[in-house]
């Protein structure tokens, strides 16, 4: 399918159409595909997708992260998931070679970069490739390192990738264990923004949305338009794209009050902010990741504003700490994943997933994200008494995710 | 057979001077954007679209005239108002004046609306009614502007477009019911009261589904209460290249 490009607000897709006797699709044919490593075309509605860092929640979004749009992820009780996944993303865009922005208010952007996990750097990823290589190694180890008898078509695959040149592929596994090396991130253009460091503003802004907003709004605009990613002056610099990574936006440390009052003064700035971030985000080529304590925010409204002002929201609810870390169904899990929204970008449908109903693990090299999967309760003490609880906590446990049935009656019709 | 949405709802004689509303809960109506968008401007109406919420190439058109369309990217002109480069006001008003200066209301907005769809005369024999867009009003709730101001707004929009000029107006309006949004209840109950035809989108009460999208209500009220609201209620499911409704329950994954 060929993907046209024309301006960086999206990629105008001529398949849309609602009159269901004719269509208006026009193949266009000779047009330049925008070529920047670490991105692809999406097969459904042609846009430009950058890995999250996390193959499975790439999997989950409909393929990968569209340019141009925000991920809001839902904070767990102890940011401790979901800092993890900002933290995939960062270090994507340092195996990618894009550029990124890091802004945080509590935890400084320099001491987030040195926590980076490291990227797992063998070409091809050991899971898909475990019995073969097994067999290999067996066979192998008596002939010559140059002929491959059983994996002869990975002959010609480099064994290690010894430098980390800007990787092609998309999507990469990283090492919770190891950090990232210093000389992988030295070379990256970084930007950090942190918050207690800004200078005050040179004129007073009236808009009634709080200064800490105002100040990396005016940052975030800067460092686009200084660096050209919003396509002002062509000829600048070759393509990439920005990543921007904000850590628990909204929090207290931001200065805002939504997390601690019902009735909030700054009702409004947090969806201002995120209204001049869409719009900046839609006029150049970067992509956000977002983090949002959504389980301290007291009026639900602001949090129901706050979805429809992004593009996808995803929410971590993890099973730290929580009473069902003792229960054996979940014991596989860490926690539960939960897609709230899903954008329909240029075109009348999304890539939707089979369930919402799904669970996430954290293994070292990997954190994957799986349907939720409850094997049958083949246990002694199985009664009638124990499966009523499981389905009330597990409905329970569900009800934040806002995806399970609302309704009383269990029929539609 | 499918009941078809446009056998309901696009008899041109029925739309004429309407207010219709569409409401949203749970899951997405831009669909139904897209098809009013481009009925009208089949329908060869001039048509102001004040695009809030997403850019303008998301809204593939078949506008080709020049001056047919009038798009309003709200997420582009909101950048000069979040961030102002100068302390001075602009010498013109800004139709996002709003959101630089929260106590005023939406009048420059309007303003904005009126001087694109008042017509002239060569307009005139061009252009049939008038046709205002609103994606999606429930955007301006969330960035701070009181929802008395919102209601002004689309009164004046109304006795603008639909009574003078006998136009149309098809506004979107986001509301998660169990949410407590009081504003956007009460935004979305006047409208309800002021529109003759509403579209009502709903996600499905039992969850999410792959098959059925969701459920659509349809009601014609009728002006002079001389007989009941004719009501509809269908199922969808989203299409690559449109929408197919069915009754509900008779979905192709439940037969």
């Amino acid at each position: 399918m060929a993907i046209p490009v024309q301006s960086m607000t999206g990629i105008s897709n001529a398949r849309l159409n609602v009159e269901m006797n004719t269509t208006s699709f026009q193949k266009k044919s000779r047009s330049k595909l925008l070529s920047i490593p670490g991105t692809r075309p999406s097969f459904q509605n042609g846009q430009l997708l950058v890995s999250t860092g996390t193959t499975s929640l790439d999997y989950v979004i409909g393929g990968g992260l569209a340019v141009g749009t925000l991920l809001l992820i839902e904070e767990d009780v102890f940011d401790s998931y979901s800092h993890m996944l900002l933290k995939y993303f960062l270090a994507e865009g340092i195996v990618c070679s894009h550029s990124f922005l890091i802004a945080s208010a509590g935890e400084h952007p320099d001491d987030i970069l040195q926590g980076l996990p490291a990227p797992v750097l063998d070409d091809v990823p050991k899971d898909e490739i475990g019995k073969i290589n097994q067999r290999r190694e067996n066979d192998v180890s008596e002939e010559s390192q140059d002929s491959m008898k059983i994996a002869w078509r990975y002959q010609n695959q480099p064994k290690v990738q010894t430098v980390l040149a800007a990787s092609s592929r998309f999507g990469h596994y990283y090492d919770a264990s190891k950090q990232m090396s210093a000389e992988t991130f030295e070379s990256a253009e970084y930007y950090p923004f942190y918050l207690p460091a800004e200078v005050h503003l040179k004129y007073s802004v009236s808009s009634n949305i709080h200064i800490g907003y105002i100040k990396l709004l005016r940052f975030i605009q800067g460092v686009i338009h200084k660096e050209g990613f919003d396509r002002a002056c062509p000829q600048s610099k070759t393509r990439n794209i920005l990543r921007i990574g904000i850590h628990s936006l909204g929090s207290v440390l931001w200065g805002d009050d939504i997390c601690c009052k019902d009735d909030p003064l700054y009702a409004y700035s947090l969806t201002k902010f995120l209204y001049g971030l869409r719009g900046l985000l839609r006029t150049s080529l970067s992509v956000c990741m977002v983090t949002v304590p959504s389980h301290l925010i007291q009026n639900k409204a602001i949090m129901g504003r706050v979805t429809n002002l992004c593009d996808t929201v995803i929410g971590i609810k993890s099973f730290n700490g929580s009473e069902k870390d003792a229960n054996d169904l979940y014991k596989d899990y860490h926690g539960l994943v939960c897609v709230k929204k899903i954008p329909y970008l240029n075109s009348l449908i999304c890539e939707l997933p089979d369930t919402r109903d799904l669970a996430f693990k954290l293994k070292r090299k990997q954190f994957t994200i799986e349907r939720l999967h409850l094997p049958p309760d083949l246990s002694d003490t199985v009664s009638r008494l124990n499966k009523q609880d499981l389905a009330e906590s597990s409905k329970l446990l569900r009800m934040g995710c806002g995806a399970a049935a609302t309704g009383k009656k269990h029929l539609d019709f | 057979r499918s009941p078809e949405l446009l056998f309901y709802v696009d008899t041109t004689e029925q739309l004429f001077g309407q207010c219709v509303l569409l409401s949203e809960s749970k899951t997405d109506g831009s669909f139904l954007i897209h098809h009013f968008l481009s009925f009208f401007l089949k329908a060869q109406c001039k048509v102001c679209f004040l695009g809030l919420v997403q850019s303008f190439s998301h809204y593939s058109t078949v506008a080709r005239e020049k001056g047919q369309l009038v798009f309003f990217e709200g997420l582009r002109n909101s950048l000069d108002m979040l961030l102002p480069e100068s302390d001075a006001s602009d010498a013109e008003p800004q139709p996002l004046s709003f959101l630089r200066w929260p106590s005023t209301d939406l009048r420059n907005l309007f303003d904005f609306v009126n001087s694109s769809l008042s017509q002239s005369e060569n307009d005139m024999s061009r252009w049939a009614s008038p046709v205002l867009l609103i994606d999606d009003l429930s955007v301006l709730l969330s960035l701070g502007v009181n929802p008395t101001a919102v209601l002004d707004f689309i009164h004046y929009c109304r006795m603008a477009v639909c009574s003078k000029q006998q136009g149309n107006m098809v506004t979107l309006v986001h509301n998660e019911d169990d949410l407590g949004d009081e504003d956007c209840d009460l935004v979305l109950h006047a409208l309800t009261h002021q529109s003759s035809l509403i579209l009502q989108v709903h996600g499905l009460n039992t969850g999410y589904c792959r098959d059925v999208h969701g459920q659509i209500q349809l009601r014609w009220k009728d002006k002079f209460q001389l007989k009941r609201d004719h009501t509809h209620v269908f199922q969808y499911k989203v299409h690559d290249k449109g929408v197919s409704f069915f009754a509900p329950g008779t979905s192709s994954a439940v037969l």
